[in-house]
């Protein structure tokens, strides 16, 4: 046995220790950038390996809470992919607005960037206030951050350029007030926004969604467990449901391929088909 | 059968030119998968494949998450992506934060191809303006990999290749035109054994 076997057994035990004393379930996420996270935090820390890792994140919850952050990515921005965006209002829009009453399911939200960037959206085509957005994710750092609505000054340029290139119809100043270091968006696109506690890999279905969207969330999940959070989704949603993922993620290789049907190929746009036709 | 498994490359500013000089000495019939991360604009289209695709005769594809890596085709991270290799010798992407400022980076395609190939991998750095790579041409040295890097003198920007040179013991030091034939050459020797 090499070092790196060693290694992935001391991984095994490690994620095993975690699900089985905190009831986080990394087990079956994709391994080479668990690895490489947990590396970089021992690194950090001056250990040795993975055992006096483990020892310490048993016996200190707070350390176990910082190696919580670094395997939870919370890297988002407003208006992520224009052009899907763009694709939302032109094709899944008219969808939303056949109902009288829509829900929506933003499953690993982070912190909040895109579920705004949702709202803002809602609110231009007249259809924010007949929406329940319920917006989850497992961190409950990043979950507050996203209540909180408050962003860093320096991702504004960024954010107002991608609004603008979403197809956005007003100023983007007009959904947050700017203060020396960080904005803070407006109350009225929190108001029908319900951020809650869900952990994809253990936590059970949201029911009756019209929309879901789970966007850089699966890519970092093995074939299983994406199996089983498509196969939660697909439960998730209503008839004619839409579900979006990220830009490098798609349906082709799950076994939830025949579940859906494309909308917007390129965008990652799905609708849910009828169960009979599976 | 070959002794490496995998060819691993970085590339940074002017690498668009370094590479297509690479790739063009390369046949169709190169044995190995050839995986590139070119730093770009995080926000640009991903038009690289389709540019490098004129001057190679190996298929160029951008890698797709979970995809199995295969022989004689060449990948390249998606902009904006990191992409990782698993030890199941699948590709992973991940859209965690810029590492040296960079999104794809160097450092942690090669980390984890270190992991995944141990000494059947062969990295590369080729010219570049930061120090992207730097911890992980020491990666592919530490499980015994093999290192080719681009002559600073003929790189478009040095500092890329520099640095690696300075982080690692590197096996071979060329001028770019000499590369793509000396990585032919090297592969099919290393059809004897290891003993290059």
């Amino acid at each position: 046995m090499d070092d790196i076997d060693n290694q992935n057994l001391e991984l095994q035990l490690m994620l095993e220790a975690i699900h089985l004393k905190y009831g986080y379930d990394f087990r079956n996420y994709a391994k080479a950038s668990v690895k490489r996270r947990i590396q970089h935090r021992m690194t950090k820390e001056k250990m040795a390996n993975f055992s006096e890792m483990q020892h310490k994140l048993l016996y200190d919850v707070s350390f176990f809470e910082r190696l919580l952050l670094d395997l939870s990515i919370n890297v988002t921005e407003m208006f992520r992919d224009p052009t899907f965006y763009m694709a939302l209002r032109k094709f899944v829009i008219p969808e939303l607005r056949k109902h009288p009453f829509i829900k929506i399911w933003h499953a690993g939200c982070s912190t909040g960037e895109e579920v705004y960037s949702m709202a803002i959206l809602l609110k231009e085509e007249g259809l924010y206030d007949q929406t329940q957005i319920y917006a989850t994710d497992m961190n409950e750092v990043a979950l507050k951050k996203a209540k909180d609505g408050i962003f860093d000054i320096g991702k504004l340029k960024q954010y107002t350029k991608n609004y603008q290139k979403s197809g956005g119809q007003s100023a983007f100043s007009d959904y947050y007030s700017a203060h020396y270091e960080h904005v803070v968006v407006d109350k009225s696109l929190k108001k029908n926004i319900l951020f809650s506690d869900h952990n994809l890999a253990t936590d059970g279905v949201f029911g009756e969604m019209n929309l879901i969207l789970c966007r850089n969330v699966l890519i970092y999940f093995n074939r299983d467990l994406q199996n089983r959070v498509v196969g939660l989704f697909y439960d998730s949603l209503c008839p004619d449901g839409i579900l979006c993922l990220g830009s490098k993620e798609s349906l082709s290789f799950s076994k939830y391929t025949n579940a859906f049907d494309d909308v917007v190929k390129e965008e990652k746009i799905y609708r849910r088909l009828d169960s009979e036709l599976i | 059968m070959n002794w490496f498994q995998a060819v691993v490359i970085g590339a940074s500013a002017g690498g668009i030119k370094a590479l297509s000089t690479v790739l063009s000495a390369l046949p169709k019939e190169f044995p190995l998968p050839i995986i590139i991360v070119q730093h770009l604009y995080p926000h640009s289209s991903s038009r690289l494949a389709q540019i490098l695709q004129k001057q190679s005769h190996l298929k160029i594809k951008e890698a797709d998450e979970k995809e199995v890596i295969k022989n004689s085709v060449i990948y390249i991270a998606p902009p904006n992506y990191h992409l990782l290799i698993e030890e199941d010798r699948t590709f992973s992407l991940s859209v965690e934060g810029p590492v040296n400022y960079s999104r794809p980076s160097v450092d942690v395609l090669f980390e984890t191809a270190a992991l995944a190939y141990k000494s059947r991998l062969i990295g590369m750095i080729l010219t570049g303006a930061n120090n992207d790579g730097n911890f992980g041409v020491k990666q592919i040295k530490r499980r015994g990999g093999y290192l080719i890097i681009q002559d600073p003198e003929t790189a478009e920007a040095d500092s890329m290749p520099k640095a690696a040179i300075a982080a690692a013991k590197v096996n071979k030091i060329l001028p770019i035109k000499q590369i793509g034939p000396y990585l032919l050459q090297l592969v099919n020797r290393s059809k004897k054994g290891p003993n290059i």
